[in-house]
């Protein structure tokens, strides 16, 4: 099976053999700064579907092959055909590569603004729970058909929830922004940003619970596979 | 009178330039200047720790920022300045070379350095520092050169290529280079790219090379042998902290990197000597005294490039000369350093991969990455790493920035050996980590966090904890006032108490701190500086 990608002007078609080439490659290099999901170099997302500084996947390999002068990315020795499956890696990894969904995308779209209720925070003004807009280009079906049945298995570090009790007995909920050893930011739950001082906190828990609820046994297994199948539509505006 | 005043004048023009020159003598004696920081770790014991005590415990909170350098690099920022007569020698990365005026920041001169772009550092074209030996400051480049330069001008001296340290086969050079008597001494980096890692002294007036060590023994010499088929040919062992010196014992000692691949030695069976060791070596020849192994057949990249640090203690009722080493394996050492004897070894962060040391140091029951994966304590950049650390002598305390609870999954996968390219194995996931001042939400706190020790080396206990949220690539610095300076990925730098570890001062320096920092003194006032995110900053009282 050809993981088929787009065949645009710079743009490749590539095989399965040459993303798993390019995992490869990428675990024995590019993982060195970028961490294996891509996300850990500031403000760069590889796995994200679009970079900062390229469009086009000839652009992407000319970067991994040149570096980036003045900055940390080194250029790398690569041959032109390599730098591409480390291409094909990042591309089919954001487009969680073509994994067969089997449900119908428009009965999904019913239940996630219906019986599903997911609008209620995955809407276009919530700031508490992640934007779903591009959640196809960023997470593999698995991975969103996992986030639906047990929500607390992977959270998201972004959408991690804390509680914290100051000295004077007041209480903030909210998401985790940011910490230091002195200090605590997040969005308080009634979408403030707030930054707490840890001399001023009795109290701080970060929940390992997801505020999401489980779908397991409140949809059907045929509607959390529309579910999904309408989720992998959503590509955002890329 | 005509003649003896002109004595006098030749008298002080003479006594003038005898001030100026940094003779080995003066390296050996630093203790006879507190105001000047002459070597990368201050002395050449490596102990990071200033005799200058004008900054207290009781008035540290009164420091305030006296003038920042911005570099104009967007490189990491890793050098530690030398200090001499009120000029700080600093590193703008990747290999330009600044004279700044301690006292107001102001740029006397710099030395543009334009690296190879065939250059394949593993993790940043960074670089360490300088050394300095008469007028003369020593850099080595990040493309395998080394440099000369007239510290009063900026002039360079001499630019030479170094034999085999071809810098697009994976070779370069981050660390600060050591004087020993009239040897300049660097090792170079490259472990990730299958380099053949080596020590080499040159000559400070032509940069000719002397004499060269290889942290893998060539065949037919002692110690090949422990490297499976041809591996010794790649295997790193790179060199990039710089090393430490005992005139008593004539002694240089280095610490040296993994063995190359990082996660599969599956291809370089045995103990692969000298990786992830220190070694003993004669200054004037590279002859090698010994050498101890901290981890043999490493396949979890814990490198032993630490800096080695010399202290005499009262070791079990005696004095002894020993050397104090907190290793990336997540254990820490004392050993005899006139002999590499095994003294101890104790864990300082949770550690895995061995249930323990023998009576003579070597790991017991050491574990292996498996295809599927292997959760291993510590995380891959170790329970320390190059950070430097700082001795006491008058706490007699060892003062060290680890992490704590960094874990990493280990898995053993292909890997094929192409010149310039990473010879390293599946790259290891685990502890998520904040690189360049990311955000801190992505981890939870049982995932690993980072913080200063203050250990102990007559017991190896240890004596205090500083926690931080962040996990940490700062040095250390001890003063004789008993204050530890150090920082963090969180962007502070921070005075703590030397003897509890109380947290006594912190100013906010807009980037993470990635050096060392280091303390000098103009016309009777002290300075403490340290470079973080792009810049430099020193702080004195107001």
């Amino acid at each position: 099976m050809c993981a088929l990608l787009l065949a645009a002007a710079g743009q490749h078609v590539y095989t399965n053999a040459d993303v798993e080439n390019g995992a490869r490659l990428y675990s024995a290099s590019c993982a060195t700064c970028h961490g294996p999901r891509g996300d850990t170099v500031r403000g760069v997302a590889l796995f994200g579907g679009s970079f900062r500084r390229a469009t086009t996947d000839d652009e992407v390999a000319r970067i991994i092959l040149s570096g980036i002068p003045g900055t940390s990315m080194p250029p790398n020795k690569y041959s032109e055909a390599e730098a591409g499956m480390i291409v094909a890696y990042l591309r089919g990894a954001a487009r969680g590569g073509v994994t067969a969904t089997t449900g119908d995308a428009a009965r999904g779209r019913a239940i996630f603004g219906g019986k599903g209720r997911c609008t209620t925070c995955h809407n276009e003004t919530s700031r508490m729970a992640p934007p779903l807009d591009d959640v196809g280009a960023v997470r593999r079906p698995l991975e969103i058909e996992q986030a639906l049945v047990d929500p607390s298995a992977d959270i998201h570090y972004d959408y991690r929830f804390v509680r914290a009790v100051t000295k004077n007995g007041e209480t903030f909920t909210g998401r985790l922004l940011n910490q230091s050893t002195f200090s605590i930011q997040i969005l308080d739950s009634r979408e403030q940003l707030r930054s707490l001082d840890k001399a001023d906190v009795k109290e701080f828990t970060i929940k390992t619970t997801s505020e999401m609820p489980s779908y397991r046994g409140v949809l059907e297994t045929q509607e959390i596979a529309d579910l999904v199948t309408y989720l992998v539509t959503l590509r955002g505006r890329r | 009178m005509k003649a003896a005043r002109l004595a006098l004048l030749l008298a002080c023009v003479l006594s003038a330039s005898a001030a100026a020159q940094v003779t080995f003598d003066r390296l050996l004696h630093t203790n006879a200047e507190p105001g000047n920081w002459l070597t990368y770790s201050g002395n050449l014991e490596s102990h990071r720790h200033s005799l200058l005590t004008q900054v207290t415990p009781a008035n540290v909170k009164n420091l305030d920022l006296q003038w920042v350098f911005q570099a104009l690099s967007l490189e990491k920022f890793e050098a530690t300045p030398l200090a001499l007569d009120g000029v700080l020698y600093t590193v703008q990365p990747p290999n330009d070379v600044v004279a700044i005026d301690g006292a107001t920041g102001r740029t006397y001169w710099t030395y543009s350095y334009k690296p190879s772009p065939l250059t394949r550092p593993c993790c940043g074209r960074v670089n360490r520092g300088l050394a300095i030996l008469g007028d003369t400051l020593f850099m080595g480049t990040i493309d395998g050169r080394m440099v000369a330069l007239d510290a009063k001008s900026g002039r360079e001296l001499w630019n030479v290529s170094v034999d085999g340290a071809r810098t697009e086969a994976g070779y370069n050079f981050t660390v600060a280079p050591l004087v020993v008597k009239n040897t300049i001494i660097v090792g170079s980096a490259g472990g990730e790219f299958g380099i053949r890692g080596f020590i080499a002294g040159f000559e400070p007036a032509t940069g000719k090379e002397k004499w060269r060590f290889y942290t893998i023994p060539g065949k037919g010499e002692p110690g090949n042998n422990t490297w499976g088929k041809d591996s010794w040919m790649r295997g790193g062992a790179a060199v990039w902290v710089t090393g430490s010196y005992d005139p008593e014992l004539n002694l240089t000692y280095w610490g040296t990197g993994n063995p190359g691949p990082d996660w599969n030695g599956d291809d370089r069976a045995g103990d692969n000597l000298y990786s992830d060791s220190v070694v003993a070596l004669d200054p004037d020849t590279g002859k090698i005294k010994w050498h101890f192994q901290f981890t043999p057949h490493d396949e979890f990249d814990y490198d032993s490039t630490q800096v080695p640090v010399l202290a005499d203690i009262q070791w079990q009722g005696r004095p002894r000369k020993v050397m104090l080493w907190a290793n990336r394996n997540g254990l820490w050492y004392v050993l005899d350093r006139a002999t590499g004897e095994f003294l101890s070894g104790k864990p300082y962060t949770k550690v895995t991969w061995t249930s323990g040391l023998d009576a003579k140091g070597r790991p017991q029951n050491q574990v292996t990455p498996t295809a599927e994966g292997l959760v291993v304590y510590p995380h891959l950049a170790g329970g320390t790493n190059w950070y430097s650390p700082s001795y006491s002598p008058r706490t007699g305390l060892f003062y060290v920035s680890t992490w704590q609870d960094g874990h990493a999954t280990f898995a053993k996968g292909p890997v094929e050996f192409v010149e310039g390219r990473p010879f390293i194995g599946t790259f290891p996931t685990g502890t998520t980590l904040s690189i360049n001042g990311t955000q801190v939400n992505r981890r939870m706190p049982v995932e690993g966090h980072g913080a200063i020790l203050a250990l102990d080396p007559k017991t190896g206990e240890k004596r205090w904890e500083f926690t931080m949220s962040d996990i940490t690539d700062a040095g250390v610095l001890s003063t004789a006032s008993d204050l530890v300076f150090s920082g963090g990925r969180e962007g502070f730098f921070f005075a703590l108490d030397a003897k509890t570890g109380a947290l006594l001062w912190k100013a906010p320096v807009a980037g993470i701190v990635q050096a060392a920092p280091m303390s000098y003194a103009i016309r009777g006032r002290q300075y403490i500086a340290i470079a973080a995110g792009n810049s430099l900053y020193a702080y004195a009282l107001r």
